[in-house]
């Protein structure tokens, strides 16, 4: 789906910042985005990560969800939601869209995969 | 740039051939769906179900629109496809878009044959083909009385079954002496049309059609005898046809459907065909085992994948017909050249036939009992099934029959005739996959998700796959360890250990961090043991507990303050009203627990609308106490025998915030009228005559219903917060967490219970650390407008503090 303004227009922004002091050890925040509100998470290890904030179930918020290494679980029905590759862990099946996410600074900073 | 597919038809065969494409490819095509209904994909085989209110439209909706949109799908639903131009490689649409495909599926289904009779065209003349048709049923069935079904078969006795649901009096009318004549012989049909009747259908046998009477509507149907039939509603179930206009229009080669190869093309390049309006080797099948095995070949053709060529499905039926199981294979109509082994047991209503010829089996039917067509299905394929057939027709207890029935098919044998999968695929899911679930055999292979007739065999395999391990399962705190919930907490003391990260590390959990169910249970347990000492992990606790409101669907949030007793003051309500009003709340509404509810609440408003409302937190989100429902009591009911809402406020302003394993509803009646309903309570407080109470506890109203149990008859109101108190620090202590009281009470038993909180040597103790805990609480939306740091933040996650 094409966003206006999103990455694929010539002017789109080529990525999203939120402060580090926003976000605490695994828990999630939600963050608008060109592609959509995104989850942005802070593991426990200290590394971030950022998924479209919709759980390949029924689109419920991932933001909120339980962290547990590299898993969210997600706030509605407690769907088990990589963090890294998007996918939901078996025996559901479902993906949603995952962000580049690194530390740059005293911000998160987030862009689309390519 | 991807290809380009697009697919005519949004039914079972065109969006289950999707699902292939994507299993194989899913980045490989760009992919249109058109359908003519307005609705996503749904499973047609159970739109009786649908009727007589046994489903909802959105239960039997197999890919709901959040799938299209996941897979990036663009879908068009109500909308028809008007033409084809297959040189241009176009679609138009009748909604005036004109699409470009690079390959074509066509997956138009069929249409309902309606008999031309003179007066056909009359209102209330319906097929049984979709979603509108159950609407004019449902709507028939308000106004109207006499229904008349013309058609025996499946699709006839299923809309019949549908019309009895709703109330109205259904007759089917059938031209042979025989119902399902395609399925099942005579005998088993003349069993099948007892059956029926006994559930009140009613039958005219051997009758053919005239003309339909009636003015605008009809009013009755005239056969050929002479005889008329009132009929206010009358639905023609006589058959279905290709739906192939389209096609022919387009210049493909049709004859009674769409003509394919063994790859499902049909005769110009790029274009395809699939389910029932594709006709392959001269056969248009009719049933969904066939179409989702066309749909997999076709998959295959289209990504390039190497695959078997389709080269045609042996049919069988295996169905619930109103109630009753059905199944039949290949020839189940004796002939001069065929032996029959025959079984009836009139006493259950079962009835077995299987028949062979030259040592081979070549088809069966089964009635009552169709836990052995895997079998017959088998048999069929062996050039001697004949000899094998001992053991089928076995005498013995349904089952002893039914137990044997999964462990007896072979691996190969098709338990879920629907997807094609067989034991063995659903022995692996439950092996490799960990599957102890139907639901999650069903997700991991596909069984059971169609028409569900064989989920009691998934069943029967998971209980012969996992029978001693199930069990043991239940017991365990979650799949992170092999540990009990009782195990867990004599480990915590003994090793005084003091944090859920020391736990998990200490007794060996198998994940690292854990997962949402052991991380909220240990968190939990840490709280209870050491109150006001363990601080309290925030992100080990469900959302709810850690932004003090309800998540909604939708991301937002619910509020509900504290009206304790459900008594409340008019200041109290314009301070509500205000806040609702201020944050534009969408939904205003009055809760089951006399409290008010404010739905729709933006995340980034919570500690504004807290503020604003300057009341303490209902914890209506919370693993706590809820509310204490009350009556009127004596101050103005004329039955009233005790101070019902006083003692109610008592109680809830004395255990309000209390964290306990479940959720702890409370009411309390002035009278034994019980207008506040505490049988169905966790604790329920009843006034007798004399100024005594009764307490009873242990009830539920919700997922399973229970009766509260008399625990004690006391002679004062502080004697029953004495009494709560200890009753509700033994669960605290002992109860798994997510465990409400109906469920601890029956595993402990009433008795024990008693023996506890009733022993003057031990309540005092209870009581003691229950004070203990209540005094470390501080209520946290007063708590969050103190808090200067991250909650203040639009989005930040952190509980206040203060939060044991």
């Amino acid at each position: 789906m094409m966003v206006p303004g999103g990455p694929e227009s010539a002017t789109a922004p080529a990525c999203v910042k939120v402060p580090l002091k926003g976000l605490l050890p695994q828990q999630g925040r939600r963050v608008a985005s060109p592609w959509g509100e995104v989850a942005v998470f802070l593991l426990s290890n200290g590394q971030p990560r950022a998924v479209l904030n919709r759980c390949p179930h029924k689109a419920g918020s991932l933001a909120e969800g339980i962290v547990c290494g590299e898993y969210v679980f997600c706030t509605q029905h407690d769907w088990k939601v990589c963090l890294k590759d998007g996918r939901a862990a078996l025996p559901d099946v479902g993906r949603t869209r995952v962000f580049k996410a690194c530390i740059l600074g005293d911000d998160v900073v987030i862009e689309a995969e390519d | 740039m991807k290809r380009k597919i697009l697919v005519v038809g949004n039914g079972m065969a065109g969006v289950r051939c999707v699902e292939e494409i994507l299993a194989l490819d899913a980045g490989a095509f760009e992919i249109t769906v058109v359908g003519a209904e307005p609705h996503p994909n749904y499973n047609r085989i159970l739109l009786s179900k649908v009727l007589g209110g046994e489903g909802r439209i959105a239960d039997i909706v197999l890919n709901p629109y959040g799938w299209y949109e996941e897979h990036g799908i663009a879908l068009y639903t109500g909308v028809e496809v008007l033409g084809l131009d297959l040189d241009a490689r176009t679609a138009s649409l009748s909604d005036g878009i004109e699409l470009g495909w690079d390959e074509l599926v066509l997956a138009t289904g069929s249409l309902p044959v309606m008999l031309p009779l003179p007066g056909a065209e009359k209102d209330g003349v319906i097929a049984f083909r979709d979603i509108k048709d159950c609407e004019a049923m449902r709507d028939a069935s308000r106004r109207y009385q006499h229904a008349v079904v013309i058609g025996g078969g499946l699709l006839g006795l299923e809309a019949a079954r549908g019309l009895l649901n709703l109330g109205m009096q259904a007759r089917v009318v059938h031209v042979l002496d025989c119902l399902m004549e395609r399925q099942l012989d005579p005998f088993a049909s003349k069993l099948l049309q007892q059956d029926l009747e006994r559930q009140g259908m009613l039958f005219t046998m051997e009758a053919q059609s005239e003309s339909v009477l009636g003015g605008d509507r009809v009013q009755a149907l005239r056969l050929k005898d002479g005889r008329i039939l009132a009929a206010d509603l009358l639905v023609m179930a006589v058959g279905i046809r290709p739906n192939v206009a389209l096609a022919k229009a387009a210049g493909l080669e049709v004859k009674r459907g769409i003509v394919c190869d063994d790859h499902m093309r049909a005769s110009r390049p790029h274009v395809w065909a699939v389910g029932e309006c594709a006709e392959h080797r001269g056969i248009a099948y009719g049933l969904v085992a066939p179409l989702y095995e066309q749909g997999a070949v076709l998959a295959k053709a289209l990504c390039g994948a190497p695959g078997e060529p389709y080269t045609g499905s042996t049919i069988h039926t295996k169905l619930k017909v109103s109630g009753v199981d059905v199944f039949s294979a290949g020839e189940f109509n004796e002939r001069e050249d065929t032996k029959a082994y025959r079984f009836r047991d009139d006493f259950s209503g079962i009835y077995k036939k299987v028949l062979a010829r030259d040592g081979k089996v070549v088809g069966g039917v089964l009635y009552g009992d169709t836990s052995d067509s895997g079998k017959i299905l088998q048999l069929m394929k062996e050039p001697d099934g004949e000899s094998r057939l001992a053991g089928l027709f076995g005498a013995g207890s349904k089952s002893v029959q039914e137990a044997a029935g999964v462990e007896a098919m072979a691996p190969s044998d098709i338990v879920c005739s629907c997807n094609g999968v067989s034991k063995q695929g659903i022995l692996d899911a439950i092996k490799t996959k960990g599957c102890t679930t139907v639901d999650q055999v069903k997700a991991c292979t596909n069984a059971a998700r169609s028409c569900g007739g064989c989920k009691p065999l998934v069943q029967d395999l998971l209980k012969l796959a996992l029978g001693p391990d199930l069990a043991e399962e239940k017991e365990r705190v979650c799949d992170c360890t092999d540990l009990s919930r009782d195990e867990v907490v004599a480990q915590i003391r003994a090793k005084s250990l003091s944090t859920g990260k020391e736990v998990r590390m200490v007794l060996g959990w198998k994940n690292e961090e854990g997962c949402s169910k052991c991380r909220p249970a240990l968190n939990y347990y840490l709280n209870m043991l050491y109150p006001g000492r363990h601080a309290d992990e925030v992100s080990s606790r469900f959302v709810n507990e850690r932004l003090h409101a309800n998540i909604q669907k939708d991301g937002t949030f619910s509020v509900v303050p504290r009206i304790r007793g459900g008594v409340t003051t008019p200041a109290e309500l314009r301070k509500i009203a205000a806040a609702a009003e201020k944050f534009k709340v969408p939904m205003v509404k009055i809760t089951g627990g006399q409290r008010i509810d404010l739905l729709g609440v933006k995340k980034e408003d919570l500690p504004a609308i807290w503020a604003e409302l300057d009341m303490p937190s209902g914890y209506a989100y919370a693993k706590a106490l809820r509310t204490v429902k009350t009556c009127v009591g004596s101050e103005f009911c004329r039955y009233g025998v005790g101070d019902s809402t006083a003692l109610g406020i008592a109680l809830e302003k004395k255990f309000e915030m209390l964290n306990t394993p479940a959720k702890v509803k409370m009411a309390v009646s002035g009278c034994p009228r019980n207008c506040a309903e505490c049988a169905i309570k966790d604790v329920g407080v009843v006034a007798v005559e004399g100024g005594q109470w009764d307490v009873s506890t242990g009830g539920n109203g919700g997922v399973s219903l229970k009766g509260a149990e008399l625990l004690a008859r006391v002679d004062s109101a502080e004697e029953v917060i004495d009494l709560v108190a200890a009753y509700l620090q033994h669960y605290r202590e002992t109860a798994h967490w997510n465990e409400r009281t109906a469920p601890w009470q029956e595993r402990l038993g009433l008795d024990a219970i008693k023996k506890v909180v009733l022993d003057p040597q031990i309540r005092p103790g209870l009581v003691e650390r229950m004070d203990a805990t209540l005094a470390t609480y501080k209520d946290p939306w007063a708590e969050s407008a103190k808090d200067a740091g991250l909650w203040r933040d639009p989005q930040a996650q952190a509980a206040p503090a203060g939060r044991t």
